[in-house]
């Protein structure tokens, strides 16, 4: 199944084409931003531009596009736009943790130090249940 | 019957979603999604203690409304570069929410803002560790998640 | 009128989206550490899905979307592993 452009109004056209331009200009900040800021942790954040609003905004384009062009209700661009909220964070707090642990055991400079003490020296509170 | 009915609900939906909304697709995806919530049941993970699921709508538009504003925030921040005196930094912010789906999901709703990063949750004193892209000051970073976010988690998560 | 407009956007949204691929692809091979190159490798992931909707724009088929999908679930799948074989030196324990 084909669905044509040329049959579509003027302002579906525009708004299809608005909300394509912005999720691809938001991905390429992203990018730009995941190259040009300087430390690790500065570039984590960049590419959440990309998966926030860069998705969304192409996920809009095409549910309003096959809509309007096959004029019945197409929704099914919102599964991969759930996933992809609820998945990004995901990897990217893993990737931080593996990140943190491998800076703190290189002892490398700038990075928190979370305890003074090792987790297993702490005194062991008795009504904890996730200290065992 | 149904030991998780937000889950199966979602899985039906999804099923329809993917495969079109007819009369016969809904029995098999109604089958499949009870088929898999048995299946999550016998996994027993934690049963989340949803007490005011009413205000659920009210944080998601919230965190989309967030979500606008640091994105502007952050794409200005990489065309123009870094404002003088700003800078990047790790940020520690006591918690008093201690359900662990509420943390789950506001670990979700701070990571996928852009400018924010959840690196650790420290459950001995119940604190987490956070990158932030722009930290103009620590203290108003700490009472906007604790005003904006972990009240209300914590008044539908009771 | 309508069929230009859509054509003009789809067709700079792909350029752009190849270019930040470009770029993700440029800090994936400069590093410096191996977490820089699995966030470059997650960035092309994700820019790849959003090429094959926009495509899928494009030749107004929506098959595109299964296969944007697909790269979803296997770029967070992938990513998953290798940030767990960073941190622990193996994928499963």
């Amino acid at each position: 199944m084909i669905y044509p452009a040329s049959d579509l109004s003027l302002p579906i056209a525009l708004a299809v084409a608005f909300f394509l331009l912005l999720g691809a200009a938001l991905a390429l900040i992203g990018a730009i931003g995941f190259l040009r800021l300087p430390t690790f942790y500065e570039r984590l954040h960049a590419p959440a531009l990309g998966t926030s609003w860069g998705i969304g905004g192409i996920m809009l384009a095409s549910m309003i596009y096959f809509t309007a062009a096959s004029s019945s209700l197409v929704v099914h661009e919102i599964l991969i736009g759930t996933f992809v909220t609820f998945t990004t964070p995901i990897t990217f707090m893993l990737l931080a943790r593996a990140a943190l642990h491998r800076d703190r055991t290189a002892r490398s400079h700038g990075v928190p130090r979370k305890y003074p003490i090792g987790p297993e020296e702490r005194p062991r509170k008795d009504d904890d249940p996730q200290a065992s | 019957m149904l030991p998780y009915p937000i889950l199966t609900v979602s899985l039906i939906l999804m099923w329809l979603l993917l495969s079109g909304f007819t009369l016969g697709q809904l029995v098999m995806g109604s089958l499949v999604a009870v088929f898999a919530s048995w299946a999550m049941a016998s996994l027993r993970p934690d049963k989340p203690k949803l007490k005011k699921w009413w205000l659920l709508p009210k944080l998601f538009f919230i965190v989309l409304f967030d979500i606008i504003l640091s994105n502007i925030a952050v794409a200005m921040l990489i065309i123009r570069g870094r404002k003088k005196g700003r800078k990047a930094g790790f940020l520690t912010i006591p918690l008093e929410l201690k359900d662990r789906t509420a943390l789950a999901l506001l670990a979700v709703i701070l990571t996928s803002t852009p400018g924010s990063v959840w690196l650790e949750y420290d459950s001995y004193d119940g604190s987490i560790l956070m990158h932030v892209l722009d930290l103009e000051e620590e203290e108003q970073w700490v009472a906007t998640i604790k005003n904006r976010y972990e009240k209300l988690l914590m008044e539908i998560f009771a | 009128m309508s069929a230009v407009i859509i054509y003009t956007a789809v067709a700079i949204a792909q350029f752009m989206l190849v270019v930040a691929m470009a770029i993700a692809a440029v800090r994936m091979f400069r590093g410096p550490r191996a977490q820089d190159r699995i966030i470059g490798l997650d960035t092309i992931y994700i820019n790849a899905m959003l090429l094959l909707v926009t495509f899928g724009i494009g030749t107004g088929r929506m098959i595109y979307f299964e296969a944007a999908s697909v790269i979803g679930l296997l770029g967070f799948v992938s990513t998953v592993a290798l940030a767990k074989f960073l941190m622990r030196g193996e994928v499963i324990e």
